[in-house]
């Protein structure tokens, strides 16, 4: 069993395989950044509290400042610049929940925006893989969505709002998808 | 499209990269840059006496160490006193590294740049600092018994007294029907924006040029320090505000130590530097705010009228005072809120303690002063037993006492003259909205539930928008589309928006023509900075100013070609028609062009303005004597002194007597900016002050020890509110314009964090009829409290009021 | 801040990592969820010379639901245990206590063995750990043993396992027959560690009556303390103790110290308070179980 300083690391990062060598050390967060350019996470606070951090690893959120970039080696990770998909004409659109913090004003500086983006993409996600994205979303699992997040600028009224709001698009999508089959 | 936007919710511009990851903050910048930490001091207050850097030196990637001894020049003598006053007779600042003295944790003493961060940190860990310790004063009431000196040569402590009144308050108190007088206190908390401190320092060596991105809320004022610093001429430095990630006031303050010192070491190493400065940093050497003891008489009436005030207050500058006494000013001034105070005496000592420098934090001695002024109208009422709504009202400032003279001088310089303002009104919205005379039913309700109930409120005045001025550059070019910078920094406020908004609006333009840049000093040179609420009002007046002067000059060039008066020409979705006369008309991006006469084309556009395009009045130059090439015009807008916004605050809170968990359950805003340019950002605004308001009274406070050692530097135990904690927030609005600027605006920027404390002392302090003398109370304070006979009993007015009876009471 | 340097090493067997804690020696420290060591590394308050990253150990995911009570073994997430309804089903004090751990981003990293592991008193799984009167499996150079909770919290994030040893999974004992609990904490905010946190269980016979209330705290003490409470209840039905006396016995059991965010005496008054809410829903709980098994 070696024990290493460095390693080189392959990893699926929004759908593109990248390799990357980093001291074993180097945090997810500060790989992403900068080894690969990915500068959307921001790093808030280095010990977990914030999440403006957070990122998808195998499609969970989690604190890329609480995981060694070594860690995820093999494994795929997606950062806000990858909630986005792209569509038929090889065009890129907006997950749900991006449009609608635009559209209800969940952000004001911005930084703590992608942790959040997330956060909330990967769990209305799960709702409409479970099947429940139908189902009004509750006042609890917005709670739960943006609970964990600090955010200094908002007050938090509007990202709630949003995360309505898009549960309510993904909603809608279901049901006119449903009504057209 | 519509081109009437003043007033619209329009939908921010900002956001289309910011939720795409594509912001561009501080530390996104300079993916090659070396990096630098900071040996910091763990000592609040020590005598250098030794460095040695040895160990450090084998460090593979270690790139340059640097020690007081390694500053030159103007770099090696004290960070300045931003704002000098006389009644500062004792400033103090520090070095931007320690030179013989720490005088807090967090002093910045050594700088390692190395390869990159964790690699500065590994040398950094490896340089030995030999302090020997010296007599550790903290908090305020440490710095007023004057036991040690922070400064040697400062044994009181104290920096300022700042002092001002309105008549002879002695008379007036002995005149008075009756009289009282308390003690009460405000902790320290911090601005804490998501997004810490950054510097990043390139420099052109074949240029002899600096482009420094720093992420701050005064570009132009950074580059003219670092300009000073480094001896460089002006010309030679570049200082940009990138994407910031949040400011609340404590990025106003500059130049930082390391705003001057990594530049220096991007200047000596010839390659790019940069410091992103991380969470415990800026928790030990960024800035706090808000701790004072206040002490304070009033007299009334039997009306429960104010006849007399009389306060002093004690506040706790920290270390240094690189932003002199603008907090205790802005304290005694706008003390006295929407109310008429016939005699008002205030004494504002500022005093050293061997912690983190204390300077604006949103609000920035607002909320004290209202916490001042609101529990003493609590105060009156209960002693009077009138109901603390009547009470106010009886003491506001009517609506045709307008302008109001408080007769003392702001932080502007410039006297408090409240411009416009109806606080009467504030009053009724916000009675209506947290339905004030149905709390006795509330109560019972809550009684019902094992929960005791209180109401409370509080109303403030803000002095928005100070001077000098800000300024707006507005260029059409031939393309039709509008530039617009502004040197005012932007940190999250939706300035890119407003600021468009106003420009389509004046210019008659599509608002997705007109691009915005603001706090990037090679497109706006003079600019002051973004603080006090000012920057709708001063750089939304100066664009909007700027706007009028292009059209001005658009209609004088589009007459000239359609053979028209500039009268009656009017510009809409860009095209400059003449009025009721359809289809005479010639485009905006086509004045643009022929603003510029050409000698030269390079497109189609251009060939219009060359010099056989057409026939020309040879009568007279191309450019005439004192006009301008190009349809572009720079103002400014400097206003007579600032403007005052108001507004009212009303919370319901719940408190679960087995636990002493305090809940606010109902929180109701009445706000007054004058006119609103995007009430969808006012609002954003309100939501984001009240969050810190709240987190200020029930969750935040800096927790030093004795030894200055700060206990919570990290977001584990310093408890800014997670949504979680935010109470839902209902709002309404009032809007007064100001008389004083061409658009009737008001700041909105602090309103919000202003009476959050205020409010809810006021209502727990009904809920349990105890005094709340200091804020914030978590639930083991108020338990304690509660506990304490010696504590205050208050006299409620309500006789519904529950007797405090519970287990945690025996 | 950033983590000095380690060494690290991720081995994919037992064996493998076992060697590797032997030969680094006690600089070597084990990474699973990293939630709380993490932070720890950034901060430069911990430096291990090398990190043995568990994460690929295979068949460490499990969680066994049987009669007795339920295994998690050492790569269980926070969130996969919260989800497992098998679990609940046996000892429902495992999802009740998880739910309060952190927010769900953490969850999904964190594993409930390691937080035992980490031993911080104000950890809720600790406390769980200790009031089901559970035990873990370590794996050793000199092959597996099971340490009972009692001998396994020696201090504040201290245990009493040294020298090379891979804690391998956890077991919590079933809830017993005729029983009820209930967990409830007070933080500062939600997801904060607890200012003060209560487990329960109450067990009644066969005609109602309370046989036992024990209780676990959280944050206050410096190893996870159970304490029986039976004497203040027993024999009555769950409609007539007296709860707040029990609240009361507590009370007067713990030692709490004071701290930033709570007071020794505040805690007190917390242990009473949820002592006496715990403890009614635990025996609201045992009265239905023990109803619906007759």
């Amino acid at each position: 069993m070696t024990v290493d300083l460095e390693r080189t690391i392959s990893v699926t990062v929004n759908g593109v395989p990248r390799e990357a060598t980093v001291p074993v050390r180097r945090l997810l967060s500060d790989a992403l950044r900068h080894e690969l350019g990915l500068t959307g996470t921001h790093v808030g606070c280095e010990h977990g509290v914030c999440g403006s951090c957070t990122v998808l690893v195998e499609g969970v959120p989690v604190r890329s400042c609480l995981m060694l970039a070594v860690q995820v080696d093999g494994q795929s990770v997606t950062t806000v610049e990858g909630l986005s998909r792209s569509n038929h004409q090889g065009g890129q659109v907006l997950h749900p929940v991006q449009e609608s913090f635009r559209e209800c004003h969940a952000l004001q500086c911005g930084f703590c925006t992608p942790g959040l983006l997330t956060t909330i993409a990967a769990g209305l996600d799960a709702r409409r893989a479970a099947g429940r994205d139908t189902v009004e979303i509750t006042a609890e699992e917005v709670d739960e969505l943006v609970g964990g997040n600090l955010c200094r600028c908002t007050g938090y009224a509007n990202i709630k709002k949003a995360c309505r709001h898009a549960a309510e698009t993904m909603r809608a999508e279901t049901m006119r998808a449903a009504a057209a089959r | 499209m519509t081109t009437k936007l003043f007033g619209e919710p329009v939908r921010r511009r900002e956001d289309a990269r910011l939720i795409i990851g594509q912001g561009r903050y501080l530390d996104d910048i300079g993916a090659d840059a070396h990096a630098a930490a900071f040996l910091r001091s763990p000592y609040a207050h020590a005598r250098v006496v030794d460095i040695d850097v040895t160990g450090a030196l084998d460090v593979e990637g270690l790139l340059a160490i640097y020690t007081y001894a390694d500053l030159t020049g103007p770099l090696a003598e004290p960070l300045p006193v931003l704002i000098p006053h006389p009644q500062l007779t004792h400033p103090r600042t520090g070095y931007p590294l320690a030179k013989d003295v720490v005088q807090h944790v967090g002093e910045a003493v050594v700088m390692v740049v190395a390869t990159d961060r964790y690699v500065a940190e590994d040398a950094a860990a490896l340089i030995e600092v030999t302090y020997e310790e010296l007599p550790v004063v903290v908090g305020v009431d440490a710095a007023r018994a004057a036991l040690h000196a922070v400064h040697e040569d400062v044994p009181d402590n104290v920096a300022a007294r700042h002092h001002q009144e309105t008549g002879d308050v002695a008379v007036a108190l002995a005149a008075s029907a009756h009289t009282l007088s308390f003690t009460q206190y405000v902790e320290r908390s911090a601005a804490m924006p998501m997004e810490g401190k950054g510097v990043h320092a390139r420099w052109d060596a074949d240029d002899k040029a600096l482009r420094v991105y720093t992420s701050t809320q005064a570009s132009t004022s950074v580059r003219a320090a670092i300009a000073a610093k480094l001896q460089l001429s002006l010309e030679k430095v570049e200082v940009i505000a990138p994407d910031v990630g949040g400011g609340f006031g404590v990025k106003i303050v500059h130049p930082w130590p390391e705003e001057l010192l990594v530049p220096m070491a991007a200047i000596a190493l010839g390659h790019e530097v940069k410091w992103t400065e991380d969470r415990r940093e800026h928790f030990i050497s960024s800035a706090h705010e808000r701790q004072q003891r206040q002490e304070i008489t009033v007299g009334y009436d039997d009306g429960g009228r104010v006849t007399a005030l009389d306060v002093h207050i004690w506040h706790d500058n920290g270390a240094y005072t690189p932003y002199g006494i603008i907090i205790p000013i802005v304290t005694a001034t706008q003390l006295v809120g929407p109310y008429a105070v016939p005699v008002y005496r205030v004494q504002v000592d500022s005093v050293f303690t061997n912690t983190v420098i204390v300077t604006p934090y949103r609000g920035a001695g607002r909320p004290q002063g209202c916490f001042a002024m609101e529990r003493t109208m609590d105060r009156i009422a209960q002693e009077r037993g009138i109901d603390r709504a009547e009470v106010r009202s009886r003491n506001l400032i009517q609506v045709d006492q307008f302008p109001y003279d408080q007769h003392l001088t702001f932080q502007d310089g410039r006297p408090v003259i409240y411009d416009s303002g109806d606080y009467v009104g504030l009053m009724d919205k916000l009675k209506a909205l947290i339905d004030w005379d149905s709390v006795v039913e509330r109560r019972a309700d809550a009684e019902a539930r094992g929960r005791l109930l209180g109401i409370g409120m509080a109303m403030y005045v803000e002095g928005t928008g100070p001077g000098p001025y800000e300024g707006g550059h507005v260029q059409v070019l031939g393309s039709g589309k509008v530039l617009v910078s502004t040197g005012l920094t932007s940190q999250g406020q939706g300035h890119e928006t407003v600021f468009a908004q106003l420009v389509a609006s004046e210019l008659g333009v599509p608002m997705e023509d007109v691009e915005v840049t603001t706090g990037d000093t090679r497109r706006f040179g003079y600019a002051v900075g973004t603080f006090a609420s000012r920057a709708a009002v001063m750089s939304g007046n100066a664009v909007a100013l700027a706007a009028r002067g292009v059209r001005e000059k658009a209609l004088r060039i589009a007459a000239d070609v359609l053979e028209a008066e500039p009268a009656d020409l009017v510009i809409e979705d860009g095209l400059v028609q003449v009025k009721g006369v359809p289809g005479t008309s010639i485009p905006l991006r086509t004045v643009a062009v022929l603003s510029n006469p050409l000698r030269y084309a390079f497109d189609e556009a251009a060939k219009q303005a060359t010099q056989f395009a057409g026939p020309g009045d040879n009568s007279k130059p191309p450019v005439a004597v004192g006009d301008a090439p190009g349809l572009e015009h720079t103002d400014y807008y400097s206003p007579i002194r600032s403007t005052f916004a108001s507004g009212a605050h009303a919370v319901v809170v719940e408190i679960d007597p087995a636990t002493w968990e305090i809940d606010v359950v109902q929180y109701a805003v009445v706000h007054d900016c004058g006119n609103v340019v995007n009430p969808m950002i006012v609002e954003g605004q309100v939501h984001g002050g009240v969050a810190q308001g709240v987190g200020g009274a029930l969750y935040e406070r800096m927790a030093y020890d004795a030894d200055g050692q700060l206990q919570n530097a990290s977001f584990m135990d310093f408890l800014m509110p997670y949504a979680s904690e935010v109470p839902p927030v209902v709002i309404d609005h009032q809007e007064t314009a100001s008389p004083l600027n061409p658009l009737g605006l008001k700041g909105a920027g602090e309103a919000g964090v202003i009476p959050g404390s205020a409010a809810i002392a006021s209502a727990i302090e009904d809920a349990v009829g105890r005094r709340i003398a200091a804020m914030p109370i978590s639930p083991t304070e108020l338990y304690d409290l509660v506990r304490s006979s010696a504590a205050d009993r208050v006299t409620n007015t309500d006789p519904t009021l529950p007797t405090l009876n519970t287990g945690a009471m025996a | 801040m950033k983590p000095a340097p380690f060494g690290y090493a991720d081995p994919t067997t037992v064996e493998e990592a076992l060697d590797v804690l032997s030969s680094e020696g006690e600089g070597a420290k084990v990474l699973a969820g990293g939630q709380s060591l993490l932070p720890l590394l950034s901060m430069r308050l911990a430096a291990p010379t090398t990190l043995v990253d568990i994460n690929r150990l295979p068949g460490l995911d499990f969680i066994e639901a049987g009669r007795d009570g339920v295994r998690v073994g050492a790569l269980v997430r926070h969130a996969a245990l919260l989800a497992s309804v098998e679990a609940a089903g046996v000892q429902p004090l495992l999802t009740r206590a998880t739910a309060n751990v952190a927010h769900p981003a953490i969850r999904n990293r964190g594993t409930t063995v390691g937080s035992i592991v980490h031993a911080d008193p104000s950890g809720e799984m600790t406390s769980v750990l200790a009031l089901t009167d559970g035990s873990v499996t370590v794996a050793t150079p000199g092959g597996p043993t099971t340490i009972g909770w009692r001998e396994f919290f020696v201090g504040p994030l201290e245990t009493s396992v040294h020298g090379p040893a891979v804690v391998l999974d956890a077991f919590f004992p079933a809830l017993p027959a005729r029983s009820g609990t209930a967990f409830a904490e007070v933080a500062r905010r939600k997801g904060d560690y607890a200012v003060c946190g209560a487990g329960v269980v109450v067990t009644v016979d066969d005609d109602l009556r309370i046989t036992a209330a024990r209780a676990a705290y959280l944050s206050v003490g410096l190893v996870p303390e159970v304490h029986d409470l039976t004497e203040a209840v027993a024999g009555r039905t769950v409609d007539s103790a007296d709860w707040a006396a029990a609240g009361a016995l507590a009370r007067g059991l713990v030692d709490p110290d004071g701290d930033l965010h709570a007071s020794a005496d505040y805690r007190r008054l917390l242990v009473a308070t949820l002592t006496e809410r715990t403890l009614a829903d635990a025996g609201a709980e045992a009265v239905r179980r023990a109803l619906e098994a007759s």
